[in-house]
């Protein structure tokens, strides 16, 4: 059964539509691609999928449930979590707090024990504390963890924001131009952490990437997206075939 | 010295403390050191770092500019009121009704205007805190425009000083918990706090009404030590001039707002001696504050002992911020 299944979406912003009739489908344990050219309308299918925007037609199924339009934190409550083109973090927080807000929807104890003290809040914060220092390792930031979250260089902000979305626990992950702003190298490692990513905690990822040689050596199957339509779907060597995605998109062979 | 590190050792250290400070006024004031009027200072004292501190939560906490404090103010102070002087409730009754009132006008008012953001719900609770002003102005019941005169004087030194400790209390321990990460995560980006699971509408509506709880609690304290109230005490430049400590003091800190709370009052009771001038040395003194400290007189730091011991071994001096 697909983990994710986008029928007929519809999002138009003032008469331009800037999504129409996408359909996508997404099986657990998959990693997914979606390309395009500037101002093709990945971000807003982003954007939709997470519930930044509410759709105006077509319904957004996961888990065998329609999510379109549900706010974000109740979204991110079913498991989709994701990081923005432009890194989002809480600059002024340490790197450990950004974990820890993360983990504050499953906060284990009640608002009054907070404000009274109880004993089940120092022992929820300790969980609390252990479990976000548990992902900052899995990233090297743990060395960091006491860092203001703006001062990292931006490699480790995007590692810090990726970290971050996947303490929510999610079961999708959908990362915006993961790779945007890295040198070949930090790209390369970034390509082989998504995939390391995949296979640990068995997750179903989607990622908007301009980097084509990301796309097509980590993503199994790739969407193609120009004016808000799918104009091709499959395998990275067939789109890369692809005459409509050479001529949309690429322009030249990759 | 390490039990002294532990919880309970921390706890102690603070009872002692407080109990220590509350003995010593306590003195002052029963051996007569402290005459009428520095009493008078004393209370205001109190009741601006209840609402200094109380509007910082809003403001500097979640990020969520709120002009209305005055208003929840009032209504603190006229529902206590109705409570003791006109129906001859105890004190402690007028207390927790005059808060609860309070906290229900902020939730009232804060569901439908916390969408708005920025200048729009700064002005939608300017708006809402006049409301209030105008409503009581038109109650006869409370005295209409002239008032409440001859509230007896409940408020004392220990009440004060329960108040003091109980708001920042709680604050503190709601900020410095996951409630309070969440709160916080909306002041820096509200999006990214919602996408990561946070119902940031519910956040603000709990920081709107616990802030207005207090202010509520202020405005008990103040009715019942200053024997008269009337809408016009609770206009908007009340709101102001609590903001004005908010922003010296530093958005989002606590002790800030409590060091800015005391200046401020001390500032005003010293400039008394120069009605002609006052108004104009008290704001130059903010402008001159704003130049040099942009970010308040403590940024977002909180004063601690720690910190206090590192400044004192000289290992790390400055509050500078990046």
């Amino acid at each position: 059964m697909a983990l994710l299944k986008i029928n007929n979406l519809c999002k138009s912003f003032g008469g331009l539509s800037a999504v129409l009739n996408f359909n996508m489908e997404i099986r657990e344990n998959e990693l997914i691609g979606l390309i395009g050219p500037n101002g093709a309308g990945k971000t807003t299918v982003f954007n939709l999928i997470t519930g930044v925007y509410k759709p105006d037609e077509g319904e957004i199924i996961f888990k065998g449930e329609n999510i379109g339009g549900l706010p974000p934190y109740a979204i991110c409550k079913k498991g989709i979590a994701r990081t923005f083109q432009n890194i989002r973090l809480f600059n002024n927080l340490t790197v450990l707090e950004n974990v820890k807000i993360a983990l504050h929807k499953d906060v284990p104890y009640s608002l009054p024990a907070a404000v009274v003290r109880f004993g089940s809040f120092y022992k929820g914060e300790a969980k609390i504390e252990e479990e976000a220092l548990k992902w900052l390792s899995l990233f090297n930031l743990d060395y960091k963890k006491d860092e203001i979250a703006s001062n990292l260089p931006y490699g480790e902000q995007r590692r810090l924001e990726i970290a971050r979305a996947l303490a929510t626990h999610p079961t999708l992950l959908i990362l915006d131009e993961p790779a945007a702003g890295m040198n070949p190298n930090e790209t390369l490692e970034l390509m082989e952490l998504i995939r390391r990513l995949r296979d640990e905690f068995g997750l179903s990822i989607l990622l908007i990437e301009h980097d084509m040689s990301l796309v097509m050596g980590v993503c199994e199957r790739i969407y193609v997206l120009d004016y808000g339509q799918v104009i091709a779907e499959g395998k990275p060597e067939e789109i890369r075939n692809n005459k409509r995605v050479i001529e949309a998109y690429l322009g030249e062979e990759v | 010295m390490k039990m002294l590190e532990t919880r309970w050792g921390k706890f102690i250290i603070e009872v002692v403390a407080l109990a220590v400070i509350f003995t010593l006024v306590q003195y002052f004031i029963t051996a007569g050191i402290f005459n009428q009027y520095h009493q008078i200072t004393l209370t205001s004292m109190c009741i601006n770092i209840i609402l200094a501190v109380s509007l910082n939560l809003i403001n500097g906490f979640t990020g969520q500019l709120s002009l209305g404090h005055a208003g929840f103010m009032a209504v603190g102070a006229y529902v206590s009121v109705v409570l003791t002087k006109f129906m001859g409730m105890p004190f402690i009754v007028g207390i927790i009704a005059g808060c609860l009132g309070a906290a229900l006008a902020g939730f009232v008012i804060g569901v439908p205007t916390l969408r708005l953001k920025g200048d729009y719900l700064a002005i939608a609770t300017l708006g809402f805190g006049e409301i209030i002003r105008v409503i009581l102005q038109n109650i006869d019941y409370v005295g209409g425009p002239a008032g409440v005169v001859g509230i007896p004087k409940l408020t004392s030194w220990g009440w004060l000083f329960a108040g003091v400790v109980v708001t920042i209390f709680v604050i503190q321990n709601l900020i410095n918990s996951s409630y309070g990460r969440a709160i916080i995560s909306v002041r820096e980006d509200e999006i990214a706090s919602e996408v990561m699971g946070v119902n940031t509408t519910n956040y603000k509506v709990l920081a709107f009404v616990v802030g207005a709880f207090f202010a509520g609690f202020a405005g008990v304290l103040y009715a019942h030590y200053f024997y008269i109230i009337k809408p016009e005490t609770f206009n908007f430049l009340k709101s102001f001039d609590v903001l004005v400590m908010v922003v010296l003091g530093g958005l989002g800190s606590t002790t800030g707002a409590v060091i800015a709370a005391v200046f401020v009052t001390l500032l005003t009771a010293v400039l008394q001696a120069f009605p002609a001038v006052r108004m104009i040395i008290y704001a130059l003194i903010l402008i001159l504050i704003m130049i040099y400290r942009p970010q308040g007189l403590m940024g977002n730091k909180e004063l601690s002992v720690k910190i206090l011991g590192r400044i004192w071994s000289g290992k790390d001096g400055s509050f500078e911020d990046k």
